[in-house]
This record gives structure tokens, sequence and C-alpha cells, in this order.
């Protein structure tokens, strides 16, 4: 019963060194503009239920990388796309199905938080409603079982009609992150979510990513790394929009093997 | 060197205030003008009374044809302008985010419009009108001034949808909503000043421009009722009154800019407080 298509995608379906399948696959992506090769040739696989670190010197190409899994590319003319990036056997990349629900397979946490003009609540509701929940109570319910989640609740559940906005950036970001959540992701793309934050917002975050990947899928942009110690599953630096190194953060931190991890490492410490 | 830049920032200081200053007292100014000479003539038979015979001999009668003109042609001439450019503005800052070749023609063509002085829309419109074989009517002045002020609606929503930051938009579209959710849901309210700016300025810019219902919305003495009837406006009226020989009456012209001072500034101020209480609610 095997139909072609399936019969050569077959061995795509590589189970991951952690015991779990990968969840999102990219072959062959290379993003260009005129005259800048962004990214080159990535082909990486995203392990189910671990966090996966994207790290590299600034500019290589890390945002563009995640940019490119929730096709947010498309509002860039100047970025030039090929490639594939499957996920659950759908391309995001050519995809006729609905972009809209391929998006929201995968929750955006950016580098700074956006709420949307819109009350707390709101915020969280967002996202449901669209998928047309209209029941009111499961509404509300969802909305408090992910601020909860996000441990925002006790903080905002008296005034969850005043505007997301109104919140401080640490609890805006963690608003987003709860707002993201609430769609039911399977991936939670995260560029440096803590990069405008305090040191205890940022442990907060660190905390949750830590518990959410029971469920969810993690891919983390940080320039920190402690925080990739502290965090990582699954290890890739980057350079020059090139895919340097992967594996364990132990075994990649302690025996680099390329001079340019090496020197990234020296210089992050 | 010290002292050097005390002084330049003294007389930067000085120079800045002078300019914002004098354009307040010149503001006042007019607006006393207008109201000192109109005072007499500024009674409350002007603003409910349509103009009995021999009004304009200095007669009985006031300008309610006028004043209700106006209004409607502003107010359905805006309505036009916001169902255009509401969506267009949008159109332009979202579907068409990838396509920024477009996006500067589409403005450029815009401002190009905006420039246009209003006595062109006007002969336009006069154009239309005949092509159509319509007589001048209130319906026609809406549509001509619907045309003046549907660019000026447009550009200035979209000069604040401008500046909007990119990942407010992308953080929508990747909770999953379509292009139009996140227009309608997300840009509108986080533009909402600037629309409410838009449709000020487009409803300025209409209830106070005389050349393009010169010919088009036509003249009248009574008060319309139906949108094929031709109906007075404001700044017409204060042209014929301005010019009569009669003292009487060009006093009666000044009353009658006042009250059309009067509703743009009643107009305004209700939109900021609006704008004011929304974004109070929504965004801080
Ligand atoms: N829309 C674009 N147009 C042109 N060049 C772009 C665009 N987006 C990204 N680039 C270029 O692609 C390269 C990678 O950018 P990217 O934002 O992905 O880097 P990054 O690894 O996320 O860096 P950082 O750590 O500083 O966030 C940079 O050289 C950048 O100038
Ligand atoms: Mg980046």
């Amino acid at each position: 019963m095997f139909t072609d298509v399936e019969m050569c995608e077959k061995p795509d379906v590589v189970s991951t060194p952690y015991g779990s399948t990968s969840i999102l696959r990219i072959r062959n992506l290379n993003v260009f503009t005129e005259d800048h090769h962004i990214l080159k040739d990535i082909n990486l696989d995203i392990p189910k239920n671990k966090i996966t670190v994207l790290l590299g010197p600034s500019g290589c190409g890390k945002t563009t990388l995640l940019k490119c899994m929730n096709k947010l590319t498309d509002l860039y003319q100047e970025l030039k796309v090929s490639g594939n990036i499957f996920i659950d056997e759908d391309d995001v990349l050519h995809s006729n199905s609905n972009i809209p629900a391929i998006r929201q397979k995968m929750g955006l946490l950016s580098q700074r938080p956006y709420p949307l003009p819109m009350s707390i609540f709101k915020n969280v509701a967002y996202g449901i409603k669209l998928q047309g929940v209209k029941n009111k109570s499961l509404i509300a319910e969802t909305v408090e079982r992910n601020l909860r989640e996000v441990g925002l609740w006790e903080e905002v559940k008296d005034r969850l009609h005043s505007p997301g906005a109104s919140l401080s950036i640490g609890q805006q970001q963690r608003l987003c992150l709860a707002r993201g959540l609430a769609v039911k992701p399977w991936i939670i793309l995260a560029d440096e979510p803590t990069s405008a934050l305090d040191p205890i917002s940022s442990k907060i975050i660190e905390d949750l990513f830590r518990n959410l990947k029971q469920k969810y899928t993690i891919i983390l942009v940080t320039h920190i790394l402690r925080q990739a110690v502290r965090l990582a599953d699954h290890v890739v630096f980057m350079n020059f929009g090139e895919i340097i190194e992967q594996g364990k953060p132990m075994e990649l931190f302690k025996n680099p093997s390329t001079k340019q991890l090496k020197e990234y490492l020296v210089d992050g410490n | 060197m010290n002292r050097r830049k005390l002084i330049e920032e003294r007389f930067f200081k000085l120079l800045s205030s002078i300019a914002s200053y004098s354009l307040i007292a010149i503001l006042a100014f007019i607006i006393v003008i207008i109201f000192v000479k109109g005072f007499h003539a500024l009674t409350f038979d002007m603003v409910i009374k349509a103009p009995k015979g021999g009004f304009y001999y200095g007669g009985e009668g006031g300008v309610l044809n006028a004043i209700l003109g106006s209004l409607y042609i502003a107010g359905g001439a805006s309505i036009i302008a916001i169902g255009i450019g509401m969506p267009a503005a949008l159109y332009i800052n979202v579907n068409l985010v990838r396509h920024h070749a477009l996006q500067n023609t589409i403005r450029y063509f815009l401002d190009a419009l905006w420039g246009i002085p209003s006595i062109v829309y006007g002969a336009f419109g006069f154009t239309l009108m005949l092509y159509l074989g319509m007589n001048a009517s209130l319906l026609a002045g809406i549509i001509t001034v619907a045309l003046l002020i549907t660019p000026i609606m447009i550009r200035t929503f979209d000069e604040v949808l401008c500046t909007i930051p990119k990942g407010l938009l992308e953080s929508s579209l990747a909770l999953g909503s379509t292009n139009t959710e996140t227009a309608f849901r997300v840009m509108f309210k986080q533009g909402f000043s600037g629309f409410i700016t838009a449709i000020l300025l487009a409803f300025g810019r209409g209830i106070g421009d005389a050349a393009s219902v010169l010919f088009t919305a036509g003249y009248t003495d009574l008060i319309p009722v139906n949108l094929d009837e031709p109906a007075a406006t404001l700044p017409l009226s204060i042209f014929f009154q301005l010019s009569s020989p009669i003292p009487e009456v060009r006093e009666r012209a000044f009353a009658s800019a006042a009250i059309l001072t009067l509703i743009i500034l009643v107009i305004s101020l209700t939109a900021r407080a609006l704008s004011k209480k929304y974004s109070k609610s929504n965004l801080q």
C-alpha cells in the first residue's frame, strides 16, 4: 500500500540519538537575498520533546532559520527560500494546505514581546477563538490553564481585562508564551526569549521550558552559553549560515571538533 | 566651548518657542476676528432657521440649510471614505507587506491625489454628474467630496499603520490568523488612533471645502430631505453672504464662519476624547 511518495520519504524518518523521533526535518534549506547567501544547505532533524538550542555568532542566520520554519519568510520580499521543511509529512515551504493551520503547529516567542492590542484575557483567547471555539466557559478555562502554565495567573487574575501592554516586559513575555501555548502547538520557536528580561524573569522562563518539554518540542536560540548548558538536550552550532557542528551539549562543549566552535566557546566564557 | 553651547541651546529654544506660540496666536487671532465680526449676527435664529425670503438682503432666517447640507455631505463622504479607505490602508500594510514596489507606487499615487486642488475634483465631479445624467444634488456632492477625501483618509491611516513594528504582524500570523484576521483584529486596533486622526482630517477637509461642491451640490434655501435634491453648504453660504454689499449680511457671513469653526472644533475634540479613551482601555 505504499505510494511512491511515502517510499522515498521513508528513509528521512530517522530516529535521533535521543530515543525519540524527529518532529521536524529540514532538508537542503537555502535562503538567499540578492547579494547574500544567508542559509547554506541546512539539513537538520529536530528531536521530539527535547530542547534544541541554536548557537552561533550574531548574523549567522538563526532567526532566519526560525522564520523559515513557520513560513514568516513570506513577509520578506527580499528573501528567496528553497528546500524542504517537513512537519508531520507536510512540507511547510511547499504545502498547499492552509498556512495558518501549519503556523498553529508552531508557537513563536520572539526576542521582544508583542502583546496584541487587547486585554490580557483576549490575548490568550485570541488563538482559540480563531480556531472557532465559541463556548465561553471553555475559553475562560483555557485562558486560566495557560496563564497558570506560565506562572502568570496569580499575578494577573484580578486584572484580566486590562490591556496586555500594561504588564511588565517579563510578564508580557510570559503572556506571549501563554498565548502561543493556548493554540496547542507542537513546537515552540523561541528566539532569544530572555534577552530583554531580568535574571529572575529569565529564570522563570528557563524553568518553564524545562517543564514544557514534556509536552512540546522546543527550539531555542540563545547567546547565553550557560543557558544552553542548562537547558539543551541537543545543540546546533551555526556560523555564516552553515551548521558547523551538532550534538549533545556536554560532548560538544567539552570536545568541540571544529576550530570555529572552539573559538566561539573561548570568546563566550 | 561650553558657553557657546549654552547660547546655542538658548537660541534654538527661543526660536522654537516663538514658532509654536506664534502659531497658537495666529489661530486664536483668526477665531477671535471671526467671532467678533460675527458676534451681532450670531443669534439662535441662525442655527435653527433656514433662509426666509429676503434673507440675503438682511431679511429674516438662518443658515440651517447650509449647516445640515454641510453635515450631510461631509458625513456621507466620510462614511464612503472610511468604507474604502480603512480596508485599503490595511490591505497596503498587511497583504502587500512583501511587495515594496507596489506599496510605494500606490502611496505615490495617493499622495498625488491628495495634492490635486479641490476645484479639479469639482470639475471632475461635474463632468461625471453630467455623464451620468444627474443634477447638482446632495448625492453628487457626497460622491465628489468622497473622491477628494478618500486619499487623505487612506494615507493618514497608512502612515500610522506603517509605524507598527513588523513583530506584531509576525506574532499575529504565527498564532494562525489569516491576513484578514490580522488586519482587522490586530492592525486596525493597534493603529486606531491613526484611524481617528484620518477620519478627522478627511471630515475637516470635506466640510470646509467650497470648490468641490460649487457645481456638484448646487445651492438652495431649502433643507435637503432626499439624495437627489440640491444642498447648500456652509462654505458656499459664507461666500454668498460675504459678497453682499449689505453690512448686516456680511456680518452673518462671519457668524456662519464661526458656526463652521465650532462644528469642526466640537467634532475634533469628541474624536480625540474617543480615541484617547479607546487607546487607554486597549493599549496602555
Ligand atoms: N530581510 C532581510 N534582508 C536582507 N538581509 C537579511 C534579512 N534578514 C536577515 N538578513 C541577513 O541575514 C543574516 C542572518 O540574519 P539573522 O537575523 O538570521 O541572524 P541571527 O543569527 O539571528 O543574528 P542575531 O544573533 O544577531 O539575532 C544577516 O547577515 C542579516 O543581515
Ligand atoms: Mg536573531
